[in-house]
């Protein structure tokens, strides 16, 4: 790829930017989120068409009109969110949107060859399993074998790790070097370095749509020189920085009363998934004031669940929700919220923020009933409180007026936990709260946690990102099944024991 | 060469009133087409309906003012409802209930004898009980029970025009006819000497206002606002959204009674079938035309009235309905263009 370059609007995705993937090795893709290595691979997919520069494949100029175009050429992308149908079987969701339709699908032959296949990528699969009994690293091995059942020979993989415990990485890599020895190309869009060293043979930094270093062979660099290119060399002090060399684990010191009755606690809660299954069961768990317990797990494991069931979006079927010691099961999530819960939603773009309201709007989204018993919301003391709001937690807008929906994710989450923190929370969820964030902001929604958790809050801190949990949890539980398959203290725990209690292959502590 | 579209940012409103008035241009371009096939001069036709309905003085005025009163107050009523994304499309049937309403207080419970002031008011509140009421049973089975409104609202309409005959060629009947007696003259609003404007158009004027401020500064508006735009911030935020629904599709019901009422006591005097051409089904299209803001359904009230007069005008009568159907086609049409910029590709 040569010169691409693409803009939405005023903004520059990409400027000039060329990579190239060569067969038999991975060739990885680094860079913030936002820095335009979606969007890069997007054109090579066919998803985007570039307004200028062009993709050669085997050294011949193509023009990518879609993407099943992509697909005939040999491209096949591996989407980060999985596009698989649960309830049919991994052959039915291979052949769906097969480029040769057929009229019958040829079970039989259909799974012989999908065996073969498989076996040849040395990857061993049931053809006929139905995906939902299938593990997340094995539904991964579902779309490699999608692809590679088109004939790709480009595999184009967006963050795949992303959903992978820490277990199932290697094996994942293990497979993909599998694949490159059989010749196949690799890129390998991630942000995470260890797997770029890990498995790549050569690097492309991007940042802000430009490419900062092209096809850097791993054995030359190291994370700490990576790091500086993706953030660029300047920025690597402050918060950003900071965040980034090893992370000080002091952030949050021990909660001066543990001992002290708990601020939040749940007695053997039960509660239904969105399609009726049993998503938390016998739920135990307790956060002290000016404690963050973490709470990890694969997606999946009822996560969603028990943020919603605390905050009152998903009603308890049995078991005991305390606050302070008031029984808030029967509440609603006004009552609650008012009784002190602040709530930083996993979906931000869908439950954080307003997108088509104001900055403003937004803002004042826990605040527009105060003072309390009038029917008129006092519009000027919103604005300007919005205004201090918008100073104080440096959210960078436009103006007060500029929608919610244009603010980057970052920006969009400090608006979120402003909001929260200025409704005086005494109990704080915070579900995947840096989840697509850069590092930059990233880093400034941990130290706002850090900040909350000192001045005696308590934080559910609900997040897949073990080294987050690790920096920020004087406590770590584990869910598994909808079950507190353990809690460990933050010196006990290390990312394999985690792993094995997400996997929930350790008993209960 | 080939035509794409590229997404854009927030339209300016300026972008806005400019893409809206275009579209209204293209949608009376396309019914001179059909004007044209049916054999009629879509200019002369287009000049002799503006004349009747705006500039034949007072009196042509005084007719588009008084129909356009029914469709500001039911468009009030939609466009409230839309706005928190409920779609009431049965303001006609609680226009019909609350048309009855008022009738039953005009003619049946209270003496006719009663004060003017006194029984309009109480014919205007029981109207807007009735509507809200009717239309907060459908809010109520969507909140507790997530049963449609659309559904709802649209087959209570049915519901309404059967009671309100069950009461026109029963109880209520006169000598037999399907009509109610004439309102006492206490039951009847004032009306501008001579002409035909009663009071009920001021009065949907100040529920325009009413509703613009709520909706600008209530608590309930920015409620409403914010449910519109995102139902799972609102209830992130605490926001009762199960009550905000039932209080806005009554909100949304006692305007479209109101209109009932000032129907049956400003240009009916009685209750009859049919004394409503679909008012409320309009006003679905009153709603749209104006992008759900309080002021403009004001302004496009009055248009669709002066169409509903100029049509007297030209033959065959389904021309006013025709140009509803293209203006609202056109409009709908149009915020394509707002949310996206046409361009030209140079390959193809």
């Amino acid at each position: 790829m040569r010169g691409i370059c693409k803009r939405f609007g005023e903004v520059r995705a990409l400027d000039q930017v060329s990579f190239s993937i060569r067969a038999g090795q991975v060739s990885a893709l680094l860079g913030e989120n936002g820095a335009g290595k979606t969007t890069l691979m997007q054109v090579l997919a066919g998803v985007q068409p570039p307004d200028d520069g062009e993709v050669e494949l085997d050294g011949k100029a193509v023009s990518l009109r879609g993407p099943q175009q992509a697909i005939a050429l040999g491209v096949g992308m591996v989407h980060q969110h999985f596009q698989l149908v649960p309830t049919m079987t991994v052959a039915e969701n291979v052949l769906l949107g097969c480029p040769r339709p057929r009229l019958w699908l040829g079970r039989r032959a259909a799974h012989e060859e999908l065996t073969a296949l498989a076996a040849q990528h040395s990857m061993s699969i049931d053809p006929a399993a139905p995906v939902w009994t299938l593990a997340v690293g094995q539904r991964q091995q579902v779309e490699i074998l999608k692809v590679l059942h088109r004939g790709a020979r480009v595999l184009v993989l967006d963050e795949p790790t992303a959903v992978l415990t820490p277990l199932e990485i290697e094996p994942f890599f293990d497979a993909l070097r599998a694949l490159v020895s059989a010749g196949a190309a690799v890129a390998l869009i991630t942000h995470k370095l260890r797997e770029v060293l890990a498995v790549a043979s050569t690097v492309t930094v991007l940042r802000r749509g430009r490419v900062v270093a092209a096809d850097l062979p791993v054995d030359t660099v190291d994370e700490e020189r990576l790091g500086a290119l993706i953030l660029g060399e300047g920025e690597v002090d402050g918060e950003a920085g900071r965040a980034w060399s090893g992370a000080p684990r002091s952030v949050t010191s021990s909660p001066a009363a543990a001992a002290q009755t708990p601020r939040l606690s749940l007695r053997r809660v039960e509660a239904r998934g969105p399609r009726g299954e049993l998503a938390l069961r016998a739920l135990d768990l307790e956060v002290g004031s000016g404690e963050v317990l973490g709470v990890a797990g694969v997606s999946g494991n009822g996560q969603r669940e028990l943020a919603e069931v605390v905050v009152g979006l998903r009603a308890a079927t049995s078991g005991a929700i305390l606050v302070d010691g008031a029984e808030v099961s029967g509440w609603s999530v006004r009552r609650r919220l008012d009784h002190g819960i602040g709530y930083v939603p996993e979906d931000r773009q869908r439950s954080g923020v307003s997108a088509g309201l104001s900055v403003m709007h937004n803002l004042a989204l826990r605040r527009y009933r105060r003072p309390p018993g009038r029917a008129l919301c006092d519009w000027g003391a919103l604005a300007a409180h919005a205004a201090a709001q918008v100073e104080a937690h440096d959210i960078r807008v436009a103006s007060l007026q500029q929608p919610a929906g244009q603010l980057s994710g970052g920006n969009a989450q400090k608006l979120i936990l402003a909001r929260e923190i200025d409704a005086g929370p005494r109990l704080l969820v915070a579900a995947q709260p840096t989840r697509g964030l850069d590092l930059g902001a990233a880093a400034a929604v941990r130290a706002r946690l850090a900040a909350l958790a000192q001045g005696g809050c308590a934080v559910l801190l609900i997040s897949e990102e073990l080294d987050e949990l690790l920096e920020l949890a004087h406590r770590v539980a584990v869910l598994y099944r909808g079950h507190v398959a353990g809690t460990l203290q933050r010196d006990e725990a290390t990312p394999e024991r985690l792993g094995r209690l997400m996997l929930g292959q350790e008993a209960s502590l | 060469m080939r035509l794409g579209l590229i997404p854009r940012h927030q339209p300016s409103p300026r972008r806005r009133a400019a893409v809206t008035a275009l579209a209204l241009v293209a949608g009376l371009a396309l019914g001179a087409l059909f004007l044209v096939a049916a054999g009629i001069n879509p200019l002369a036709a287009y000049a002799a309906m503006a004349r009747a309905a705006f500039f034949g003085g007072a009196y042509s005025l005084s007719d588009t003012a008084v129909k356009a009163t029914p469709l500001i107050l039911c468009g009030l009523g939609c466009a409230l409802a839309f706005r928190m994304r409920l779609w009431n499309v049965g303001a006609e049937g609680q226009l019909l209930l609350g048309a009855w309403a008022a009738t039953g207080v005009a003619s049946a419970w209270l003496p006719a004898d009663m004060p003017r002031l006194l029984m309009l008011t109480s014919m205007a509140l029981a109207a807007m009980a009735a509507g809200a009421l009717y239309a907060a049973l459908a809010g109520w089975l969507k909140a507790r029970a997530g049963v449609s409104e659309i559904l709802t609202t649209l087959m209570l309409v049915y519901v309404a025009t059967h009671w309100n005959n069950y009461w026109i060629f029963g109880p209520w009947s006169q000598g037999g006819f399907p009509l109610t007696p004439v309102f006492p003259a206490s039951a009847r609003l004032w009306r501008l000497s001579g002409l035909t404007l009663h009071a009920g158009f001021v009065l949907a004027l100040l529920m325009a206002a009413l509703v613009w401020w709520l909706l600008r500064r209530s608590r309930l508006g920015f409620e409403v606002e914010v449910i519109g735009d995102s139902p799972e911030v609102a209830r992130s935020v605490g926001m009762p959204v199960a009550r905000d629904v039932v209080l806005v599709l009554a909100a949304s019901g006692a305007l479209a009674g109101l209109a009932g009422m000032v129907e049956v006591s400003g240009v009916v005097f009685r209750l009859q079938e049919r004394f409503s051409p679909g008012y409320g089904f309009t006003a679905i299209i009153v709603a749209w035309l104006a992008r759900l803001h309080p002021g403009a359904v004001v302004v496009v009230a009055l248009l669709l009235g002066g169409l509903l007069v100029g049509s007297r005008e030209v033959q065959p009568a389904g021309i006013a309905t025709m140009l509803q159907g293209l203006l609202l086609f056109c409009v709908v049409g149009s915020e394509l263009f707002m949310r996206y910029r046409l361009v030209r590709r140079r390959h193809g």
